[in-house]
C-alpha cells in the first residue's frame, strides 16, 4: 500500500447499498479508510455518501496487464492521464503501462517516470512494465533488475509490439528475472514469417491481396517458449493469444505443470478477420488492423473456450490508442492496434456472459484476481470481503447500447466498436475507497 | 451498373456482359478514321498514379480522350503525395476539383476503396496492390471473346505468380461469372493459403493442364521473388512453368495464348511464343482502350446510348 498511499488523504466512508457481489444476492458494502469495512444488511451505517447500487454487479476492481498509454512520446495518441481516465470508466482499478514509449522503458529513470505519472493521476495504479530488451531491439537485455529495485517495482517485463524472437536472449530474458519473481510476457510473433503481414492469413487475406499474418508464426514462437520457460524452470506469460492452435500449445504446457500464463484480448474474443472484407464501415478499414491480428470464427471460439476453462487465465486490453490521421489511410499504411479499457467489460459480457461461458464470478476471475496475480499486484484483484483494499467495479449488465467513440474518455477514437450495441455499462469505480467514476462519469 | 469498379467480384454477370458489348460497339468506332466520340464532353477524369505504370496510364489516357472527357494526369511522384500528403488530402483536392471519376493505381490493397469513402465521383480500380486489376481481366474476357467466340465453358488456365497477381483474381472472379472454367498453374509457393476458397481449379502441373485448356494466360513473374525463396532459380521456374516451343505444340490447335504484360520474354513466355499468331498479346492493349473506354462510358455516361448521334 506504501506506494500508492499519495492520493489517500481524506478518506470518506462510502455505503453502497444493494449490489450482487459477483452477481449473488444483493448486499450493502461498506467502504471506510481504503479498506472494505463491512458486507451485509447495513440500513443503518453512518456513512458520508451512499450510493444506491439496487440491480448493479459489484466485482473487484479490475487489473489490465496490458495497456498502451503511451507517454513519454506520443502524447497526442494518450496520455497517462487519459489512458488511466478511459481505465477507470471501464471498471479499472490498475493497468500496466507496456513498455514500448519514446523513449522506451528500458532503465529505471523511464519506468519510474511512468509510475509517478500515474501516481499523479489518481484514476487508477499504474503499474510500468519494463522493455526485455534494450531499445526493444531485440539485441541485449535491458537493465531488468535495476526496473525491478526501482520505485516502480517492476515485476512484468515484454518487448510488446516485437517478439522477443532470438531463442538465447529470450532464455537468458527467462531465467535473469527468476531472482526478483519476475515474468516475461512475450509477444509471440516470428518476425522472418510476418514480413509486412497485414492480416490473418486465410481466405479472407488471400481474396483481399493482404499479406497474411500466419497462425504458426504465433504458435511456433508460444511452444518454443513454453519449452524454454520449462527448460530454465521459469515463469512465462503469453501475450493476446489469437489462434485455435496457440490454445493448444497453452493447455498443453499447463498440462505439464509449467509456469505459463497467457491471456486474450476482448477483440479476439468478438471479431474476426471478416471484418476487413464485410464491416459495414467498408472493406479495408483500418479500424480493424491490430496486432495480432483478427483471426477466424473458429480461433474465437477456442479462444473462448479457453477462457473458460482457464487454460487462457484473464482478458488483456492491449488499449493500443491511435490518432486519426494513422487510421485514415490506406490499409497498409495504417497503425495497428484499436483502443479497448472502455468496451472491454461490455465485450467481455456480450462474448462470455451471454453466451453462458463465464458467470461474474468468473468474470471477476479472468479480468481483476488472475491478472493481479500475474502481475504480482498484492493490493489488487482481492475479493470483495471486510479487511480486502476497497477496488471496487459497480456494472449494470442490463442495459444494451450504441458504442460512442465520442464519448469516450481516450485520447484516441480507434475503437472497432463503432455503431455496434454492447450490453452493460460501468457506473462507478472506486480505488481504495475512493470513487473514480460515480454514475459513468469521471470523478 | 454500379457508381465504382473496385473488384470483378462486384460485376453481375450482366454488368460484366454490359461492359463486354458496350465494349464491342466502341470498337467499331475504332476502326474510323476519326475515333473520337463527344460522349463525356466537360466531364473530368483524374487518372491518380501512385505507381508507375506508363502502359496502364496512356490507356486510360487514350480511352477518356476518345471519349472527349478532360483528362488530368496526376503522378504521385514528384507532387504533394511524395511531401507527405495523405490518400485522403488527395481525394478531397481531386474532389474539389471536381473530378468526375477517379482512375487510381497504388501499390497498397484496398487503397481504392479508401478513396470511394472520400470523393463523390466515380473510382476506377486501375490496380491496387495485390488484389485487384479489373478493367485488365474485363479487357482479356473482351480479348477471348472475341478471338473464341464465347466464354461460356471455355477452359482457361492462369499461370504463374497468382500469390502477388492482381490480374489473376480480377480475371477468376470475372472468368466464374462468365461462365468459363478457371485453373490456376503454380508452383505451391506463388499460391496463396486458402485458394481453394477460389471458383477455380489449382494445380502445379502445367503440362497436365495445357492439353485441356482453351485459353493459356502467362502472368508476369518478377525476379526479385527467387531472393524470396518461392522458387530456387529463374532456370527452374522456366523450365517447370515457363510457356516454350515444346510446350506450346501441345497445346489444341484453337487455343490461343495470353500475357498482361509487361512480358519477360524467355522466363514465363518464350519470345516465339509471344510473337505466334495464337497469343493474344498486341491486340490486348488495343482492347484494353476500347474496354476502358465502355467502363468510363457506363460509369459516367448514364443512360445515354454509347455511339450518341456520331454514327
Amino acid at each position: 500500500m506504501s506506494a500508492y498511499d499519495l492520493h489517500e488523504g481524506a478518506v470518506t466512508t462510502i455505503l453502497i447499498r444493494g449490489a450482487r457481489i459477483l452477481g449473488g444476492a444483493p448486499r450493502d458494502i461498506l467502504l471506510r479508510d481504503g479498506l472494505v469495512a463491512e458486507i451485509g444488511d447495513l440500513a443503518g451505517a453512518d456513512a458520508g455518501q451512499t450510493i444506491d447500487a439496487a440491480g448493479l454487479v459489484a466485482l473487484p476492481g479490475l487489473v489490465d496487464l496490458h495497456t498502451h498509454l503511451r507517454e513519454p512520446g506520443r502524447e497526442d495518441a494518450e496520455t497517462v492521464e487519459t489512458g488511466t481516465q478511459a481505465a477507470a470508466r471501464g471498471g479499472y482499478t490498475a493497468v500496466h503501462a507496456m513498455a514500448n514509449t519514446s523513449p522506451v522503458a528500458d532503465t529505471a529513470g523511464v519506468v519510474e517516470q511512468v509510475w509517478r505519472l500515474g501516481q499523479e493521476s489518481g484514476h487508477c495504479d499504474v503499474q510500468p512494465v519494463g522493455a526485455v530488451t534494450s531499445g526493444l531491439e531485440g539485441r541485449q537485455l535491458a537493465e531488468l533488475g535495476a526496473m525491478a529495485d526501482s520505485a516502480a517495482r517492476v515485476r512484468v517485463f515484454s518487448d510488446d509490439g516485437k517478439c522477443v524472437s532470438d531463442a538465447v536472449l529470450m532464455r537468458r530474458a527467462l531465467e535473469y528475472v527468476k531472482a526478483f519473481d519476475g515474468v516475461v510476457a512475450q509477444h509471440a510473433q516470428e518476425p522472418r514469417l510476418t514480413e509486412g503481414a497485414q492480416l490473418n492469413e486465410g481466405e479472407v487475406s488471400a481474396r483481399l491481396g493482404l499479406t497474411g499474418w500466419p497462425a504458426v508464426a504465433e504458435e511456433a514462437i508460444i511452444a518454443r517458449d513454453c519449452l524454454l520457460a520449462a527448460h530454465v524452470g521459469s515463469r512465462l506469460h503469453v501475450c493476446h493469444v489469437s489462434t485455435a492452435g496457440s490454445v493448444e500449445i497453452i493447455r498443453w504446457a499447463k498440462s505439464k505443470g509449467w509456469d505459463v500464463t497467457a491471456e486474450v484480448t476482448p477483440h479476439h474474443l468478438l471479431l474476426t478477420d471478416s471484418c476487413a472484407e464485410t464491416s459495414p464501415l467498408g472493406p479495408y478499414n483500418p479500424i480493424y488492423k491490430v496486432n495480432p491480428p483478427l483471426r477466424t470464427a473458429e480461433d474465437v471460439r477456442a479462444l473462448r473456450e479457453a477462457l473458460a476453462d482457464g487454460t487462457i487465465d484473464c482478458v488483456a486490453t492491449d488499449h493500443a490508442p491511435h490518432p486519426v490521421e494513422d487510421k485514415e489511410t490506406e490499409w497498409a499504411a495504417a497503425a495497428m492496434g484499436m483502443i479497448g479499457l472502455e468496451t472491454a467489460l461490455p465485450v467481455v459480457q456480450e462474448a462470455m456472459v451471454e453466451t453462458g461461458l463465464l458467470d461474474w464470478a468468473g468474470v471477476a476471475d479472468r479480468m481483476s484476481a488472475r491478472p493481479a496475480r500475474i502481475g504480482r499486484l498484492a493490493g489488487h484483484g482481492r475479493p470483495i470481503e471486510p479487511g480486502a483494499p476497497a477496488n471496487v467495479t459497480l456494472y449494470d449488465p442490463s442495459v444494451r447500447r450504441p458504442v460512442d467513440p465520442t464519448a469516450m474518455a481516450s485520447k484516441s477514437r480507434n475503437t472497432p466498436y463503432e455503431g455496434m450495441t454492447l450490453p452493460g455499462h460501468v457506473v462507478a469505480t472506486f480505488l481504495r475507497g475512493r470513487p473514480t467514476v460515480l454514475e459513468g462519469k469521471l470523478v | 451498373m454500379k457508381s465504382h469498379l473496385l473488384s470483378t467480384g462486384d460485376l453481375s454477370r450482366d454488368d460484366a456482359l454490359l461492359i463486354l458489348d458496350t465494349a464491342e460497339e466502341l470498337a467499331r468506332v475504332s476502326q474510323r478514321s476519326i475515333k473520337k466520340l463527344p460522349t463525356l464532353r466537360g466531364r473530368t477524369v483524374v487518372n491518380l498514379f501512385f505507381e508507375d505504370s506508363t502502359r496502364t496510364r496512356i490507356s486510360f489516357e487514350a480511352a477518356a480522350k476518345r471519349l472527349s472527357a478532360d483528362v488530368i494526369n496526376f503522378s504521385a511522384k514528384g507532387s504533394s503525395v511524395s511531401k507527405g500528403e495523405s490518400l485522403k488530402d488527395t481525394a478531397l483536392t481531386l474532389e474539389a476539383m471536381g473530378a468526375d471519376a477517379v482512375v487510381i493505381r497504388h501499390s497498397a490493397s484496398g487503397a481504392p476503396h479508401r478513396l470511394a469513402n472520400w470523393v463523390r465521383g466515380s473510382v476506377v480500380n486501375a490496380g491496387d496492390g495485390t488484389h485487384e486489376h479489373p478493367t485488365q481481366a474485363l479487357l482479356d474476357a473482351f480479348s477471348i471473346r472475341r478471338r473464341l467466340g464465347r466464354l461460356d465453358g471455355l477452359k482457361i488456365s492462369i499461370v504463374g505468380d497468382v500469390l502477388h497477381s492482381r490480374v489473376a483474381r480480377s480475371n477468376v472472379l470475372l472468368l466464374h461469372t462468365l461462365g468459363a472454367e478457371v485453373t490456376l498453374v503454380a508452383p505451391p509457393t506463388l499460391l496463396p493459403v486458402a485458394v481453394e476458397s477460389w471458383p477455380c481449379q489449382v494445380s502445379y502441373d502445367l503440362d497436365a493442364v495445357l492439353p485441356k485448356s482453351d485459353v493459356v494466360m502467362m502472368l508476369r513473374v518478377q525476379l526479385e521473388r527467387m531472393n524470396a525463396a518461392y522458387f530456387p532459380s529463374a532456370r527452374e521456374y522456366s523450365r517447370r512453368y515457363g510457356l516454350d516451343r515444346d510446350r506450346f505444340a501441345r497445346l489444341h490447335d484453337d487455343a490461343i495464348v495470353m500475357h498482361p504484360g509487361p512480358m519477360n520474354r524467355g522466363m514465363e513466355i518464350s519470345a516465339e511464343v509471344a510473337d505466334s499468331p495464337r497469343s493474344t498479346i498486341v491486340e490486348q492493349v488495343g482492347n484494353g482502350v476500347t474496354v476502358r473506354m465502355a467502363v468510363l462510358y457506363l460509369l459516367l455516361g448514364g443512360s445515354e446510348p454509347a455511339i450518341g448521334g456520331a454514327e
